[in-house]
């Protein structure tokens, strides 16, 4: 077969690859660990130890060899296995901590840098598994290194969990108080969903759903880089103009991890499931998505103008995206974290952005409010009120939501938080300190809106 | 269907200021490895000089890692950027 790509297509690629950040986010293994179950913490770790192992032992070796023979960068390699909570149903609370540290153990024996599955589904109601586990999650996490948390607290089928939202803002207290040493670290390895995405690759929410099978692989892209040069380079193009040229630039973004995918499943010999196509941003300059909504002209995000730019930005990458790969999944829509996002932070410094507009933004775009850092002493219950919004948010628009905050201890509007590497820095926002404690106290289920009544 | 695995062939890319022996030192690289050359253009586009070779490989020992290693090396040498990647890529990225 002739080689028919023209010279500017292949300088574009290597463009793509050598000066605007493009790079496979993630390899994510899903993994199936409801056979796992033994008859205390210690053995049933053992057992998902084991499982880990004996599925995941070439992930990492596999992802570093297909980025060296293709060239293609592959950031992290990453499992994510099944509810922990409903693999250790029945357990105390003590033996869920000891499964988080086989979890860790396991990660770092084959090399990944998070595991997802240290989570729940209380979206209706909790089981003893459910209790025993988010009762786990402060120390878990404050113990760990690797371990991800996540907690399903509402979705459009079933309403809001008020109940857990309520728990929620404890939880999220403690386990700011127990990681206060690194600025409540903990809390970025813990996510509040509504609609949580069953085959989602990305952490800090990944875990592998209940459909899902045995075992599979998930990919992750990325490129806000990519499509940042693309929208740059068309300063007058109007809306119908520019959401073509971001269609073009997603469509190429995905299929480099439908290539990435194919090749990494059949070398595994595992199923492939899904490309998520999420504009995920690095702390890294120019890979911001913030950058990619002030390209387009606005002056900073976060001003008027922002929620439109986003509805804008994360339809053509999903469109563009749809048609690049033959499955597509997980939460495959625009992030914007503050803190790994160069360009949400300066926002957020310059005062043009804040919570309110932040969640706007959620409503039009991938996942909700993430990586925010919160003064320290806000009350528990604030925090039980920002879930149950985002919430409301994603239970109401069929979309999923999830809240990652951070109440970093001892520190005040105006200071900052390092947690490094991906997870980047960020300053303490402000917080609306009207007090919402009497309405989270009233506890119960918000009941599923009309629309889920569909059938 | 693009098949992944199958390809042999590498794409060669050369970016950077036009100068004497540049084609030299990658052909004779690529014939000490056994590697075939199959298509090669060139031009000088805004005083750069852009160059991209499309390589067989079926016929040599050295791997994808070891040959972008060599060149790259070389090309930080004479002051030009060399990149390496496999055939795959540019088909997938630019053809469904």
């Amino acid at each position: 077969m002739p080689f028919s790509i023209s010279k500017d297509e292949i300088l574009e690629t290597v463009s793509m690859l050598q000066t605007e950040n493009l790079d496979i986010r993630t390899i994510t293994m899903g993994i199936n660990i409801l056979d796992c179950r033994g008859g205390s913490g210690q053995e049933t770790g053992v057992k998902i130890y084991d499982k880990i192992l004996r599925y995941a032992s070439e992930l990492v070796k596999t992802g570093d060899d297909i980025e060296k023979e293709y060239g293609i960068p592959i950031i992290n390699k990453r499992i994510s296995i099944s509810p922990v909570a409903m693999v250790a149903d029945g357990l105390s609370s003590p033996d869920m901590v000891k499964i988080g540290s086989y979890l860790d153990k396991a990660a770092n024996e084959v090399g990944v840098n998070f595991i997802g599955g240290f989570s729940a589904l209380v979206h209706k109601g909790f089981t003893k598994g459910d209790r025993a586990l988010i009762e786990a999650i402060p120390e878990t996490l404050a113990a760990t290194e690797r371990v991800c948390s996540s907690v399903n607290v509402a979705t459009t089928k079933a309403g809001i969990n008020m109940d857990a939202v309520y728990h929620m803002g404890s939880v999220i207290k403690e386990t700011a108080r127990l990681t206060a040493q690194q600025d409540g670290v903990g809390c970025a390895k813990l996510v509040v969903f509504c609609n949580a995405a069953e085959d989602n690759p990305f952490m800090a929410g990944a875990f592998h759903g209940a459909g899902e099978p045995e075992c599979t692989i998930n990919i992750g892209v990325s490129g806000p880089g990519v499509v940042l040069n693309a929208v740059k380079k068309y300063p007058k193009a109007d809306f119908g103009q520019l959401a073509n040229i971001i269609k073009n630039t997603a469509f190429k973004i995905t299929r480099t991890g439908e290539l990435v995918g194919r090749v990494a499943s059949k070398r595994l010999g595992v199923s492939f499931g899904i490309v998520d196509l999420s504009l995920a941003p690095t702390p890294a300059i120019g890979d911001s998505v913030a950058d990619i909504l002030e390209s387009m002209g606005l002056e900073t995000v976060g001003g008027h103008g922002s929620t439109a730019a986003l509805a804008m930005l994360n339809d053509a990458v999903k469109k563009g995206g749809a048609m690049a790969s033959s499955y597509v999944g997980g939460l495959s829509g625009a992030f914007i974290p503050v803190s790994e996002d160069q360009g949400m932070i300066n926002a957020v410094e310059a005062g043009a952005l804040s919570l309110d507009k932040l969640e706007a933004m959620t409503c039009v775009c991938s996942v909700g409010l993430d990586m925010i850092a919160i003064p320290g002493d806000t009350p528990a219950e604030i925090i039980s009120a920002i879930i149950a919004d985002e919430a409301a948010i994603g239970m109401i628009n069929r979309k999923t939501t999830a809240v990652r905050i951070i109440p970093a201890p001892g520190k005040k509007v105006g200071d900052w938080v390092e947690f490094g590497g991906l997870l980047g820095r960020a300053p303490i926002m402000q917080v609306n300190q009207s007090s919402p404690a009497q309405f989270i106290q009233r506890r119960g289920r918000i009941p599923a809106p009309i629309h889920s009544l569909n059938n | 269907m693009t098949r992944p695995e199958e390809g042999k062939r590498l794409i060669i890319t050369v970016l950077g200021h036009d100068k004497v022996g540049i084609i030299a030192m990658i052909s004779t690289i690529l014939a000490e490895a056994q590697i075939n050359i199959l298509d090669i253009s060139q031009t000088i586009l805004q005083e750069f000089f852009t160059m991209v070779m499309v390589v067989d490989t079926s016929g040599s020992q050295t791997d994808v890692v070891t040959l972008r290693d060599i060149l790259t090396r070389k090309g930080e040498e004479m002051g030009i950027k060399i990149t390496v990647q496999h055939e795959d890529i540019f088909k997938f990225m630019h053809r469904v």
